[in-house]
C-alpha cells in the first residue's frame, strides 16, 4: 500500500509556538501552552492524546477557528503562506469548507436535519464555485461509490435520519472531500461508532485520503487506530507536545514513557483459570422492553471467584443481561439460579440478603455517585443499610475500605466534584465492596476512562478477586479489556449468546462467524494491520 | 398513511378530546355552586312560584348529565342560554340570549387582540432574533433589561403609566375606549391605540425572551457550528441552516404569547372600560351571571387550545423527520 | 506491565481543582460576586420583608380607619392623602404590604407543597398515577389559569380562603411539571438505580438522593411562581374578584383610587396616588425576578456566551 511509502510534498501547515486558553470558572485556563505542527502536503498527521489533552482545540486552531469562549493568546498558523491569525474572520472563512474542511466526531448532530445529504455535500464546492451544481452532485455520487456507500446513486437524496451512524460518518467525509480541500481536519469520527462499523468507515476514510493525497490531521484518543491512518504521530498531553515521530518508529520504539501507557491495558493479561462450581446460573431467559423482545434464550453459568465477560456490540443485549440478573428488568421465561436457588424475576419479591450479594458498578461513576453526598456518606450508607454500622464503626469501615481501594481517609469529606475520573470509579467499587457481596456487576466500568487509569481499575479488580473471592460478570465492548481481566468469555449478538467457553477457546480459531467478524474487527497496533484486513476480507 | 397526515390528525384528535373535557370540566364547576340557584339569582323575596318556574327553565329537576348535553348541544350550535342578570324576584324576565350579549364584544375583543397581536409578533420577533444575533451587545444588554422589568409589571400598571402619560397629562389619546358599531376604523384604531400599546408592550417583553432563547439554542446545535466551519457566510447560516429547523420553537413562541394576549385583554378591557368579553365575564363573575362566565369561559378556553393546536401542528409539518420517514 | 505505573498512586491522580469550602463559604463567596441587579433585588424584598412585619408599628394610622374627607391631597397629616371613603393611603400602602405579599407568598408555598409533592411522586412511580395525574395537568393547563380562576371565583363565596386555594392548585399544576421533569433527569441517574437496587424504601430516595438534586431549579421557580401568583392576585384583586374590602390590598387599592388619574393634569400628585399601589407591587416582581436570574445563573453554570 502507498500510505507509508509516499512521498510528501512541500510545507502545507506551519504552526509556531501556539498558546491557547479557554474561559471557565471565572477565569482563563491555559488550554494550548506552546506547541507547534507542521504538516506537508499529502501528509497524513495523527494527534494524540487522552481526554483534556487539548487535541481537538488544536485541530480546530489548525483551521484558524477556536471554539466560542476560547482565545489563540500567542503564536503564529501559517497555511500555504497565508497567517491565519491575522486574517479577517471573512478571510478564514473563504479558506473553510474550499481549502480546509473538517470531519466531526458525531456526524448524527453535525449534519441539518432539514436537508437532502447531497446538498449538504455539496454545499462548499459550489459556493466556493469549485464546480457547477451538476459536476458538484456527480461527483458527490462519485465520493460515495469509492467511500463504499449502498446505493451510491441516490443515498444523497435521503435526510441525515434515514442513514445509519456508519454511512453519516462516510458522507461526511465525502462533504470534507467535495471540495478538494488541501487539508482535512478528522476529529475523532469513528470514536462513537462500534468496532465492526469502525473498520469499515476507516477504511474508506484511508482509501480516499490515499487517492486525492490530501493532508490530515488525524485526531484520535487510539493509538490502534491513528496506526492506521497516520504517517506520523504527535502525543500530547496536558496542553503539551510529548514526541513526534513516524507511525512505525512511534509504535515500536517510542521515547517517552508516558507514550508507552497509552497502550497499557494492551499489556496487561491475566492468567485464566478454570471455575469449579456456578455461583449464578442463568438458564434459558428471554427478556423483552414492552412487546420489543431484546433476549433470546440465553443461558451463561458462571463460575465462583472467576471473571465472566460479556462481550458484544451495542444493541447485543448484554447490559439487558445485567439488568435481569439484578432484577431492574424481570425476565420473562427462565430461570436465574444464585448459588443454585431461583432468584425472584423482580427486584421488589428479593430479600435484602439476595439483594446483599449481588452488587453492581456503572460505566459513568460521575452518574453513579449523589453529587451532593460526601465520599464518606456514600460509602457509609451500604454499611449502615444492609450491617447496621453506624457511627465510629462505620467511620473505621468506611476507612479501611478506602485503603483497600488505595486511596486514604483524607477523601472522606469530599465530595464526587472534588474526585479524578479513576478516583470516581473507585469509590464506586469500594460502595459496592462495602455491601460484602459475592457477586460484582461491572457493565463498562472502564470504558469511559483514560489508558492509565483503565490499568489502575482493572489491577485493582484483580486484586480484590485475589483476595475476597469475588466474582464478576464484566460487561465490555474493548476485546484488549476482555483478554486483561477474564477467565470466561461469552460473546453476545443481538440478543443472543453466540458462545462460552474460557478465553483460550474462545480467542482461538476455529471461530462462529460474528466472533470471526468482531475479533477481527479490533485494530492492532500494526500500520499495516487494516491493509491486511481489508485484503483478507476481499479474499476471504 | 403518511406520517405527518397521521400525527396532524392524532394531534387534532387529542385536541377535540382537550376541548371536550374542558367543557366538561367548565360545566362541573359550576355544579359545585352551593346553595339554592333561584334564591341567589331572583333574590329572598322570589316567591316559591317564580324559583320553581326559574329551575325548570334552567332544567335543573334533570339529570346533571342530561342537563350537560343539553348545555354542549346549545353551545355547539351558538346557543349559549338565557343570562341570569334582569330577572327580579317578581317574575319579571328582561333577560337576554348569553349569545346576544357575546356577539358584539367578542368581534371588539378581537379587533383590540389583533390590533395589539399586528404590531407585537413582528416587533417581538425581529427584536428576539436580532438580540440572539448580537449577543451581549449593549442593545442586547439593554432589551433584556427592560423585557425583564416590563414582564415584571402588573398590566394595569402599564396601563395606567401610559394613561398618565399619553391622556392625562399630554392628551394624545383618550383614555377610555369607548366604541360602538357606528365608530369607523381609523377613528377605532385611534381609540384603542392605548389598551393596544398596553398589551404590546407586555406581549413583547415576553415574546422578545422566549424568542431571543430559542433562537440561541438552535444556534448552539452542532450542525450550524459545522455550517460554519465549512465557510457558510452569516447570512447563509441564518437562512439555510437555522431558519428551516426555526418554525416548529417560532411557531411555540408565538402561539404561547398569543394564548397570553386571550389573558392579558381581561385586566386591559377593565382598565380601559372598553366592551369586550373580558369585561364582560368580569361583570358576570361579580354578578354570578353563571350562564355568561360559562360562555366566555368556554370562548377563551377555546381559542387557547386553538392557538396551541395550531403551533403544535406547524411543528409537526416543519419537522423533517416526520415529512421524510425512514 | 508499564514501567511508569510504578510512580502511578490513585491518590495522586489530579481532581478538578476545586478548592474544598463549605457551603457557607461558598455562598458568601457567590454573593460577593452578585451583580448589582441582584444586590438591588434583595435590598428591596428585605425592606418589603421589614415592612410587612413591622406595619402596625410603622403605619400612622389604621389599616381600615376612616377620616372625614374623601380624596384628601397629599400632606404633612396624610402623606399620600386619603381614598376614596377617607383611608389614609399610605397607611394602606404600609398593610398592603402585609396582606398582598403575605397572601401570594402563603399561595406559593400551597403550590410548591401540592404541585411539588405530586410531581415528585409521579417521576418516582411512573405508572399509571403519573399517566393519570400527567393527564389531569394537561387539562387543567389547556385552560388560561386566570379564566378559570375567574370561573372558580364566580363559584366560591368570595374569600381569601378560596382566593389562596383556588391560585393555590391552579398554579400548583405548572409546579407538578416542572418537578415531575426536573426529578426524571435525576430518576434515571445511576445512583438512584444504585439506591433502588440496595432495596431502600422510595421514602429515603425521595428524600436523600432525588430532593437535593433538584432544589437549585425548584428554588428559582419559587421565585418565578411567586411573582406569578402576586400578579394573578392583584390582578384578581383590580378585577374586584379577589382580596375584598376593607383588607388592605394593593390590586384593590389601584381599582379604588383609579378615578384620580384624570386629574393628573391639575394636581399630579392626585394622578399619581394610584399608580403608588401598582409601582409597589411593580418593585417587588421586578427585585425578585433579579434575584431570580442571578441564582439562575450561578447555580446552572450555563452562561449565554459558551
Amino acid at each position: 500500500m502507498t500510505t507509508k511509502s509516499k512521498k510528501h510534498g512541500n510545507v502545507l501547515l506551519k504552526m509556531r509556538d501556539i498558546w491557547i486558553e479557554g474561559f471557565a470558572d471565572e477565569k482563563w485556563n491555559r488550554i494550548i501552552r506552546g506547541m507547534d505542527l507542521t504538516l506537508h502536503r499529502g501528509e497524513v498527521l495523527g494527534l494524540i492524546g487522552e481526554s483534556g489533552a487539548g487535541k481537538s482545540t488544536l485541530g480546530l486552531a489548525a483551521m484558524g477557528f477556536t471554539q466560542p469562549g476560547c482565545r489563540i493568546t500567542q503564536g503564529s498558523i501559517d497555511f500555504d503562506g497565508i497567517e491565519l491569525t491575522e486574517i479577517s474572520e471573512g478571510m478564514l472563512r473563504s479558506l473553510w469548507g474550499t481549502r480546509m474542511t473538517y470531519v466531526a466526531q458525531s456526524a448524527a448532530v453535525s449534519f441539518n436535519p432539514a436537508h437532502r445529504l447531497i446538498d449538504q455535500t455539496t454545499r462548499s464546492a459550489i459556493r466556493a464555485r469549485v464546480m457547477g451544481e451538476k459536476q458538484a452532485k456527480d461527483d458527490a455520487r462519485e465520493l460515495y461509490s469509492t467511500l463504499q456507500l449502498p446505493d451510491p446513486d441516490n443515498i444523497g437524496d435521503r435526510y441525515p435520519h434515514q442513514v445509519s451512524g456508519g454511512q453519516l460518518q462516510r458522507c461526511m467525509t465525502a462533504m470534507a472531500m467535495s471540495p478538494r480541500p488541501d487539508l482535512i481536519i478528522f476529529d475523532e469520527p469513528t470514536t462513537a461508532l462500534d468496532v465492526t462499523t469502525q473498520v469499515e468507515v476507516l477504511a474508506a476514510m484511508r482509501k480516499i485520503v490515499d487517492e486525492f493525497n490530501t493532508a490530515a490531521i488525524y485526531i484520535t484518543h487510539d493509538l490502534a487506530v491513528v496506526a492506521q491512518m497516520a504517517d506520523n504521530i504527535k502525543v500530547m498531553r496536558y496542553g503539551r507536545e510529548i514526541e513526534e515521530s513516524a507511525t512505525r518508529k512511534m509504535l515500536s520504539h517510542p521515547e517517552m514513557e508516558y507514550t508507552k501507557s497509552l497502550w497499557s491495558v494492551r499489556s496487561l493479561s491475566k492468567e485464566e483459570e478454570k471455575g469449579k462450581d456456578a455461583i449464578l446460573d442463568i438458564c434459558g431467559v428471554d427478556a423483552a422492553y414492552g412487546a420489543n423482545k431484546v433476549l433470546h434464550d440465553i443461558n451463561i453459568s458462571v463460575p465462583r471467584g472467576k471473571t465472566v465477560s460479556l462481550v458484544g456490540e451495542s444493541g447485543s443485549g448484554k447490559s439487558t443481561t445485567a439488568r435481569v440478573v439484578t432484577g431492574l428488568l424481570p425476565l420473562t421465561s427462565g430461570e436465574v439460579l444464585f448459588e443454585g436457588e431461583a432468584l425472584p424475576p423482580k427486584l421488589s419479591d428479593r430479600s435484602k440478603e439476595q439483594k446483599r450479594r449481588i452488587q453492581k458498578i456503572y460505566q459513568m461513576a460521575d452518574t453513579a455517585m449523589n453529587p451532593r453526598q460526601t465520599v464518606g456518606e456514600i460509602i457509609g450508607r451500604p454499611l449502615e443499610f444492609y450491617l447496621g454500622h453506624t457511627g465510629r464503626k462505620q467511620e473505621a469501615r468506611v476507612i479501611e475500605y478506602l485503603e483497600m481501594i488505595e486511596l486514604d481517609e483524607s477523601f472522606f469529606d469530599r465530595l464526587p466534584s472534588e474526585l479524578s475520573g479513576g478516583q470516581k470509579q473507585r469509590i464506586c467499587i469500594a460502595r459496592a465492596l462495602a455491601a460484602n457481596p459475592d457477586l460484582i456487576i461491572c457493565d463498562e466500568v472502564t470504558s469511559a476512562l483514560d489508558q492509565i487509569v483503565q490499568e489502575g481499575i482493572l489491577k485493582l479488580l484483580m486484586r480484590l478477586q485475589r483476595e475476597l473471592g469475588i466474582t464478576y460478570i464484566f460487561i465490555t465492548h474493548d476485546i484488549s479489556t476482555v483478554r486483561a481481566i477474564s477467565d470466561e468469555v461469552v460473546v453476545m449478538f443481538e440478543g443472543q449468546v453466540v458462545e462460552q467457553g474460557l478465553k483460550s477457546e474462545i480467542f482461538s480459531p476455529p471461530h462462529p462467524d460474528y466472533t470471526q467478524l468482531l475479533l477481527s474487527s479490533v485494530p492492532e497496533m500494526d500500520p499495516d494491520w487494516l491493509d491486511n484486513h481489508m485484503a483478507s476480507r476481499r479474499s476471504g | 398513511m403518511h406520517p405527518v397526515v397521521k400525527t396532524v390528525l392524532h394531534r387534532l384528535a387529542l385536541g377535540v378530546v382537550t376541548l371536550f373535557v374542558v367543557s366538561v370540566v367548565i360545566f362541573t364547576a359550576v355544579q359545585l355552586l352551593p346553595g339554592d340557584f333561584g334564591e341567589a339569582v331572583l333574590g329572598q323575596a322570589a316567591t316559591e312560584e317564580t324559583k320553581a318556574a326559574f329551575r325548570r327553565e334552567l332544567g335543573l329537576d334533570k339529570p346533571a348529565v342530561l342537563r350537560y348535553f343539553d348545555w354542549l348541544g346549545g353551545v355547539l350550535t351558538g346557543d349559549f342560554g338565557t343570562s341570569f342578570s334582569g330577572r327580579a324576584a317578581s317574575g319579571v324576565d328582561r333577560s337576554r340570549e348569553v349569545a346576544d350579549l357575546i356577539a358584539p364584544r367578542l368581534w371588539n375583543t378581537l379587533f383590540l387582540a389583533c390590533y395589539a397581536a399586528v404590531i407585537a409578533v413582528p416587533l417581538a420577533l425581529i427584536m428576539g432574533i436580532t438580540t440572539a444575533l448580537w449577543r451581549n451587545s449593549i442593545y442586547d444588554g439593554v432589551a433584556n433589561a427592560s423585557a425583564l422589568t416590563t414582564i415584571s409589571f402588573p398590566e394595569f400598571f402599564v396601563a395606567y403609566i401610559l394613561i398618565l402619560l399619553l391622556a392625562s397629562l399630554n392628551p394624545v389619546f383618550p383614555s377610555l375606549a369607548n366604541v360602538d358599531s357606528s365608530i369607523s376604523f381609523w377613528d377605532r384604531v385611534y381609540t384603542l391605540a392605548l389598551p393596544a400599546l398596553t398589551l404590546t408592550l407586555v406581549i413583547v417583553a415576553h415574546m422578545m425572551r422566549m424568542t431571543r432563547a430559542a433562537i440561541i439554542n438552535l444556534l448552539a446545535s452542532p450542525y450550524i457550528q459545522m455550517a460554519r466551519l465549512s465557510g457558510a457566510p452569516p447570512r447563509e447560516v441564518i437562512l439555510k441552516h437555522a431558519l428551516p429547523n426555526a418554525w416548529a420553537p417560532i411557531a411555540t413562541v408565538i402561539a404561547f404569547n398569543l394564548a397570553y394576549l386571550v389573558v392579558g385583554v381581561v385586566v386591559v378591557e377593565v382598565v380601559f372600560v372598553y366592551p369586550g368579553v373580558g369585561q364582560l365575564m368580569v361583570d358576570a363573575v361579580t354578578s354570578r351571571d353563571i350562564p355568561v362566565v360559562q360562555a366566555c369561559a368556554m370562548i377563551f378556553a377555546a381559542t387557547y387550545i386553538m392557538l396551541n393546536l395550531i403551533a403544535d401542528i406547524i411543528g409537526i409539518v416543519t419537522n423533517p423527520r416526520l415529512l421524510h420517514p425512514r | 506491565m508499564t514501567d511508569n505505573s510504578e510512580n502511578y498512586t490513585a491518590a495522586g491522580e489530579v481532581g478538578s481543582h476545586r478548592t474544598r469550602r463549605t457551603r457557607y463559604q461558598r455562598a458568601m463567596i457567590g454573593l460577593g460576586k452578585a451583580p448589582i441587579t441582584a444586590w438591588f433585588g434583595m435590598i428591596i424584598v428585605a425592606i418589603y420583608i421589614f415592612v410587612a412585619i413591622f406595619a402596625p408599628f410603622i403605619a400612622p394610622y389604621g389599616e381600615a380607619e376612616v377620616f372625614p374627607t374623601p380624596y384628601e391631597p397629599w400632606s404633612a397629616e396624610f402623606i399620600f392623602g386619603t381614598d376614596q371613603i377617607g383611608r389614609d393611603v399610605f397607611s394602606r400602602l404600609i398593610y398592603g404590604a402585609r396582606n398582598t405579599v403575605g397572601i401570594a407568598l402563603f399561595t406559593t408555598i400551597l403550590a410548591f407543597l401540592i404541585g411539588g409533592g405530586l410531581g415528585l411522586v409521579a417521576a418516582i412511580s411512573r405508572s399509571w398515577l403519573d399517566h393519570l395525574l400527567s393527564r389531569a395537568v394537561d387539562v387543567l393547563m389547556s385552560i388560561p389559569s386566570l379564566i378559570f380562576a375567574l370561573v372558580l371565583l364566580s363559584i366560591f363565596p368570595p374569600s381569601i380562603i378560596s382566593l389562596i386555594i383556588i391560585i393555590a392548585v391552579l398554579d400548583s399544576t405548572r409546579v407538578f411539571r416542572l418537578t415531575r421533569s426536573v426529578a426524571l433527569n435525576v430518576v434515571v441517574m445511576d445512583y438512584v438505580e444504585t439506591a433502588y437496587l440496595r432495596g431502600e424504601r422510595l421514602g429515603w430516595i425521595m428524600r436523600r438522593e432525588i430532593l437535593p438534586n433538584i432544589m437549585p431549579p425548584l428554588v428559582a421557580e419559587f421565585g418565578l411562581r411567586f411573582c406569578f401568583v402576586f400578579l394573578t392576585i392583584a390582578a384578581l384583586s383590580f378585577l374586584g374578584v379577589g382580596i375584598q374590602p376593607p383588607t388592605a390590598d394593593w390590586g384593590s387599592m389601584v381599582r379604588e383610587n383609579a378615578s384620580l388619574i384624570q386629574f393628573a393634569a391639575y394636581d399630579i400628585k392626585a394622578g399619581l396616588t394610584p399608580l403608588l399601589p401598582a409601582a409597589a407591587i411593580a418593585l417587588l416582581t421586578v427585585a425578585v425576578n433579579f434575584i431570580v436570574d442571578w441564582f439562575i445563573h450561578q447555580t446552572s453554570g450555563l452562561r449565554d456566551d459558551h
